[in-house]
């Protein structure tokens, strides 16, 4: 597997999301996910939700497991900080598996203060939710680190986060 | 306070109706006095108890009325529960799960933390609200009459509907289901999914 810049890891995430049998997709944008969403959007066999905020897709992926569809949640760092009740008294409480793909921002090259506290506390938050956090910074461990986190979720019941850091993704610019 | 006599619909015997020879329906329910309400009056697996989660009920409903879609599915909360999670009805109208309705019992308080009026109390018009969002079948029900018609509308027609129920302020016995959330899940998909 190279490692460089051209390699398409959000293919590789969409991959490994069909490869999990991934039928259910909760969404609220992130210029990070754009392809992301696009591969998932253009294949008949995942649903995709747009969301009005985070939360909701706790209790969307919740719902789709209990009638026997496996679901995943894209959103930004700062989406985590929306959920973290419904993970605790949905995800945690009734061992109900989640699979959260979060795209960092806050930390490589940041040029917006305002990202940075949550930034900052997006994996201690979800550490301290007993949520399994796993983080990808280069393209080549991508797919894999989605792969092994979905067998986490889905056959062992658990809540699990991967985290695609902005070195990954690259940083947002801002003109001045 | 318990010897209430509004003349609102009692929310007990809503609940009852709605389950009503419910054939494949699945039940979610929202956290307190409606998850007591469905314990009183159904004693089935394939109803989804929520201790928490507050303002998630009704996105559990589309995510289970979208991997269900054959089968009707029911989301009874509380006014409060709602309006907490208000978002959600524009989610669910553009996902339009045909499957999926959702029946409010509104008494217009939060009856498990001291009966605080809610926002429906002060002029909040939730079914406005649905059909706001694109919900087109959305009322407010006060009678036992409406209660039966939107029942056989959740069974014979395309949906996704929305009701708010005016129901009694009386307090009613809390029913407590199974607690143990690992246990009402593994129940629910092995009565749906055979696992």
């Amino acid at each position: 597997m190279s490692d460089d810049a051209s390699r398409d890891w959000p293919a590789d995430i969409h991959r490994a999301l069909a490869c999990a049998d991934v039928g259910m997709i909760g969404v609220v944008p992130d210029a990070g996910h754009k392809r992301l969403i696009d591969l998932c959007e253009a294949d008949n066999d995942m649903r995709v939700v747009a969301l009005t905020t985070e939360e909701e897709g706790i209790g969307l992926v919740s719902g789709a497991w209990l009638g026997g569809v496996r679901g995943a949640l894209l959103m930004q760092s700062s989406g985590v900080g929306n959920c973290i009740n419904a993970i605790a008294s949905l995800s945690r409480a009734c061992q109900l598996p989640l699979l959260l793909i979060a795209t960092m921002r806050g930390e490589w090259g940041e040029g917006n203060p305002w990202q940075i506290p949550m930034g900052r506390a997006t994996p201690k938050v979800l550490d301290t939710m007993g949520v399994q956090v796993a983080r990808a910074d280069r393209p080549s461990e991508v797919g894999e680190t989605v792969t092994a986190m979905a067998d986490l979720a889905f056959k062992s019941q658990t809540t699990t986060a991967v985290l695609l850091s902005q070195r990954l993704i690259g940083a947002k610019s801002f003109q001045d | 306070m318990n010897d209430i006599d509004d003349g609102r619909l009692d929310r007990r015997e809503t609940v009852a109706e709605m389950l009503r020879d419910r054939g494949p329906l699945l039940l979610v329910c929202g956290l307190g006095g409606t998850t007591w309400d469905a314990a009183a009056v159904s004693q089935s697996p394939l109803d989804f108890h929520l201790w928490g989660a507050m303002g998630n009920a009704a996105m559990i409903g589309l995510g289970l009325a979208l991997a269900q879609p054959e089968r009707p599915v029911l989301v009874v909360t509380g006014d409060g529960e709602m309006l907490m999670g208000m978002g959600a009805l524009a989610t669910i109208a553009v996902q339009a799960p045909g499957n999926l309705s959702i029946l409010l019992l509104d008494n217009e308080l939060y009856g498990e933390t001291g009966r605080q009026p809610t926002h429906t109390a002060l002029g909040v018009d939730l079914p406005a609200v649905a059909r706001a969002t694109g919900i087109a079948d959305a009322e407010t029900i006060t009678d036992m009459a409406g209660i039966t018609a939107f029942r056989a509308r959740m069974h014979g027609s395309i949906g996704p509907r929305f009701a708010s129920a005016k129901v009694s302020r009386k307090e009613q016995d809390m029913v407590l289901p199974e607690r143990d959330g690992t246990v009402i899940k593994n129940r629910f998909r092995s009565a749906l999914l055979g696992e």
